[in-house]
């Protein structure tokens, strides 16, 4: 009785939705065989109801009473909607060309005041690309190479302008340690140590400018209460430190790539000189410095499983992901830049690859998931399927994991979008 | 075919160590004594595996007969007669294919041509292949056996390729010269890397179009033609034959067909330069990359050419690969066009190998035809198909023992046999890090890619 309905209604929704997107204000239900929820026990047989952008019933197909008219999905495997923990794309585009490289900014070498918004083109086609495997957030900015190259934002892979699409604006800054952001010649920085006096350097003078900063306003305010005269010692606005105050105050985080133990190291020696917490980056030699990490209570934003295991990546190793989870350290599997090919890296094949070395199944995905979602403060919304959150799910025809399953859907706030190429 | 191959009987009597010594021309295979010749010869089969032969049906539940160096049966566990003195292993739950076959590799540290010039036939990668390079341990780990080692494409004509057989059991090779393929007279058999489109571009001395680039080529090869007959109308007479030119002679070579063409190609319009071109001389040529191969399908498929394709995970990375899809081997494959895979390691990783065939089913290509890419397809694009490729009685006995099935995700390499010995097994710790990675693993420095790719395109410096 309910499985004709709910062919009926399938041969219905596919009349309807010839076309990949539906309107904003549909509803949505997505009938699945099994909805790994995340933050819950899996579902067999099971329905999810998304009405106004957001998840508004989650449970077994059998005790659900779709809405007419609903818009109607149905898959082998729903999950929450995947999760880019660190990735370039938006700012760097499929031609890599100048026209449509925007990640990185070579004219120096400390340059946290360069936006991500500003930069993020919505429109870029990879982003369509990866979110047709079912990717629908992703934290994207300016990428490695310089020694600070820029911020980052959190938004979703839809929308036509950053501002429809933002999740978190200014969400961390990037640092760059080792050879990738060195310079040659008789410019800086040159080595490591430079690196790290720069840093430093730059670090002590946002300290002071905060102190400047905050007792400036302390006496403006107390004059402006008494003559409300604007002060004409007010000091200059420095978007730069501004920026780096923030990190000092934790309003973003600090992301910081390194790969070889040695930066890693570095890195954690940086992170507690100014006590703050940091975000290791790609962290190659993780797999050499677990207790390292773990004591320093960091988060790792681990490189992609299929990066390439030369130069700085040398000693990387498919189990990193594996090790990171057995010892209980924060971490979340990243798309990552690439300069050359593949252009963009889908989280949905790096998780998988790490699956098959050592996490399990329900792992690989939650660190492509929630884990992610946790990282970056926005589990309230994304992450995992649960009532109240946003309507976001990635559809398979089969293991997600699985090199020869299909996406073949994806629910972004709401909307429905195509899954990946069947032509 | 004009690669002649020891005759099967001969390589089967052969000692890993005597082949190497007759192929570097120290012995005569006529004096090796009895006892040497036949040190190897331990008959193994393994029972109850699932066998992909590549040129015959799928073996639900097979037997594989090895003794020496090369394969003395395989079939249904019914049919095969194992010889009483066989050491008899259960491969129950296993799965069992031909070595993987990688037309398109750069492991080894490798380059060839340098930045001088655009055309250098005369350069060959194998003097410049480290053979303790960690690349060729992980590729064991992915159940490769043969590798076509390449020089980049960086250039029209980047030099001579190299056929490489993993034969790392043990200590593993010393030399270059130990994993070298060669034909009846002991000579390394390897291929001539072309290429065109943007790679090959840049500033002069390099051309920089593709008109240019068209013309650059076919002057060489007029040239090797007029060489070639002067040394023709020489015949033996010494005084009348002209000085011998390294690059020109190894373009009469790639004319006469004596030397399979690799040539990098990318654009539709850039794939169908390549064929022109190689009608006009008679070249043999293998397409490789072909990211829009699936648009000139019909066209490849009449010129007979066989593509060697590259699967990545997303399109771009520069204009020429815009358009590369998921499902470039089931067009090509559909249109009759012999499609095989490559790694063009480090660009993907030679131990995901399987993944791109996975790929390819993944967009709908026929599942047999893909497993085929891996193995046999490449063997034929190589010109090796009578020595490997496939599971047959007389073949090396170049195989991978897997978990389960090839195209899944889950599937782990449990063991790689080149040429009868066990030169990979993920039971042991040492094989295990290649498998894995970690501190050892990896390759220190990138691989030399002359002359298009600055450090910054490529992301990792050093």
């Amino acid at each position: 009785m309910y499985r004709t309905l709910v062919l009926s209604c399938v041969a219905l929704s596919m009349a309807i939705l010839s076309a990949s997107q539906s309107r904003g204000d549909d509803v949505v239900v997505v009938l699945a065989k099994m909805i790994i929820t995340v933050s819950g026990k899996p579902i067999e047989n099971g329905a999810i109801l998304c009405k106004a952008g957001k998840i508004v019933s989650v449970g077994e197909s059998s005790s659900f009473t779709i809405p007419a008219g609903a818009i109607i999905k149905e898959a082998s495997v729903v999950i929450p909607g995947l999760i880019d923990v660190r990735t370039c794309v938006g700012l760097s585009g499929i031609f890599n060309v100048e026209h449509d490289s925007d990640q990185l900014e070579s004219s120096s070498p400390l340059q946290p005041e360069l936006r991500a918004k500003d930069a993020y083109n919505p429109g870029e086609e990879l982003v369509a690309y990866i979110r047709s495997f079912g990717v629908t957030t992703i934290h994207t900015g300016h990428a490695p190479g310089e020694l600070i190259s820029g911020q980052t934002i959190v938004t979703k892979t839809v929308g036509n302008s950053v501002e429809e699409s933002l999740i978190v604006d200014g969400r961390a800054i990037c640092a760059t340690l080792g050879e990738s952001s060195q310079k040659s010649g008789k410019q800086s920085p040159g080595t490591r140590a430079k690196q790290m006096a720069m840093l430093r350097a730059l670090m002590f003078e946002a300290i002071e400018y905060r102190t400047k900063t905050t007792k400036k306003t302390k006496e403006t305010s107390d004059k402006e209460s008494e003559d409300k005269e604007p002060a004409d010692d007010a000091i200059a606005r420095n978007l730069r430190l501004e920026t780096l105050v923030e990190v000092l105050d934790g309003k973003k985080a600090l992301l910081i790539t390194a790969d070889r133990a040695q930066d890693i190291a570095t890195a954690l020696r940086f992170a507690s000189e100014f006590g703050i917490s940091i975000w290791l980056d790609s962290a190659a030699e993780a797999n050499q410095m677990i207790p390292q990490i773990k004591e320093a209570k960091a988060t790792v934003l681990l490189h992609p499983s299929m990066a390439r295991s030369s130069g700085e990546r040398e000693s990387l190793s498919f189990q990193t992901a594996s090790m990171l989870q057995k010892n209980g350290i924060p971490f979340a599997i990243q798309g990552g830049f690439e300069a050359y090919v593949p252009k963009v890296r889908v989280v949905l094949f790096e998780a998988a690859i790490a699956a098959a070395h050592g996490l399990t199944r329900d792992e690989a995905i939650e660190s492509i998931t929630l884990s992610p979602a946790k990282i970056l403060g926005i589990a309230d919304r994304v992450g995992s399927i649960e009532i109240g959150k946003d309507a976001d799910l990635a559809l398979y025809d089969g293991d997600p994991l699985e090199y020869t399953t299909h996406c073949i859907g994806v629910v972004v706030n709401g909307k429905v979008y195509d899954g990946e190429a069947s032509d | 075919m004009e690669f002649s191959l020891y005759p099967a009987n001969r390589r089967t009597f052969l000692s890993r160590s005597a082949r190497i010594a007759i192929g570097m021309g120290l012995v005569d295979p006529g004096s090796l004594s009895t006892a040497e010749a036949y040190d190897a010869e331990e008959t193994i089969a393994w029972k109850n595996a699932k066998i992909v032969t590549a040129n015959s049906p799928t073996i639900e539940a097979g037997s594989l007969v090895i003794r020496g160096a090369s394969i003395v049966d395989v079939g249904p566990v019914d049919k095969v007669v194992v010889p009483p003195n066989a050491r008899v292993v259960d491969a129950a739950g296993k799965w069992i294919m031909p070595g993987l076959v990688c037309t398109h590799s750069h492991v080894g540290g490798v380059g060839a041509a340098d930045g001088s010039g655009p055309i250098q036939p005369g350069v060959r990668i194998l003097d410049s292949i480290n053979v303790r390079e960690p690349g060729f341990r992980r590729a064991l780990a992915g159940g490769l056996t043969t590798l076509n080692i390449m020089p980049g494409s960086g250039h029209l004509i980047s030099g001579q390729t190299v056929y490489c057989k993993l034969r790392y059991a043990g200590k593993g090779p010393s030399t270059i010269e130990e994993i070298l393929i060669r034909d009846n007279d002991g000579k390394p058999i390897g291929g001539l890397k072309m290429a065109n489109g943007t790679n090959s571009q840049g500033e002069s001395p390099f051309p920089g179009t593709r008109g240019k680039s068209a013309f650059l080529v076919r002057e060489q090869y007029i040239k090797a033609r007029e060489y070639n007959a002067k040394v023709t109308a020489a015949k033996d007479t010494t005084d009348k034959m002209p000085p011998r030119d390294l690059h020109l002679e190894t373009l009469v070579e790639a004319m006469q067909g004596k030397r399979i063409v690799h040539h990098h190609t990318h654009r539709h319009d850039d794939i169908v330069t390549v064929i022109r071109l190689a009608q006009e001389f008679g070249l043999r040529v293998v397409l490789h990359h072909v990211s829009e191969g699936w648009k000139v399908a019909k066209e490849i498929a009449d010129s007979k050419f066989p593509c060697s394709i590259i699967v990545l995970d997303s399109p771009g990375g520069k204009l020429e690969a815009k358009d590369m899809t998921f499902k470039n081997g089931r067009v090509l494959d559909e249109a009759g066009v012999r499609v095989g895979f490559h790694t063009d390691d480090w660009i993907t990783d030679s131990r995901l190998f399987a993944r791109s065939a996975a790929l390819a089913v993944r967009a709908g290509m026929n599942r047999d035809k893909a497993l085929q890419g891996l193995t046999l397809a490449g063997a034929e694009m190589l010109g090796l198909e009578d020595r490997i490729g496939s599971l047959a009685p007389g073949k090396d006995a170049d195989f991978a023992l897997l978990s389960g099935d090839p195209l899944s995700v889950y599937t782990r390499v449990l063991e790689t046999w080149v040429e009868g010995k066990k030169a990979f097994d993920l039971a042991n710790p040492n094989d295990q890090l290649y498998a894995e990675g970690g501190a050892g693993a990896g390759s220190e420095l990138n691989p030399f890619l002359c002359c298009f790719a600055q450090p910054w395109q490529l992301g990792e410096t050093n």
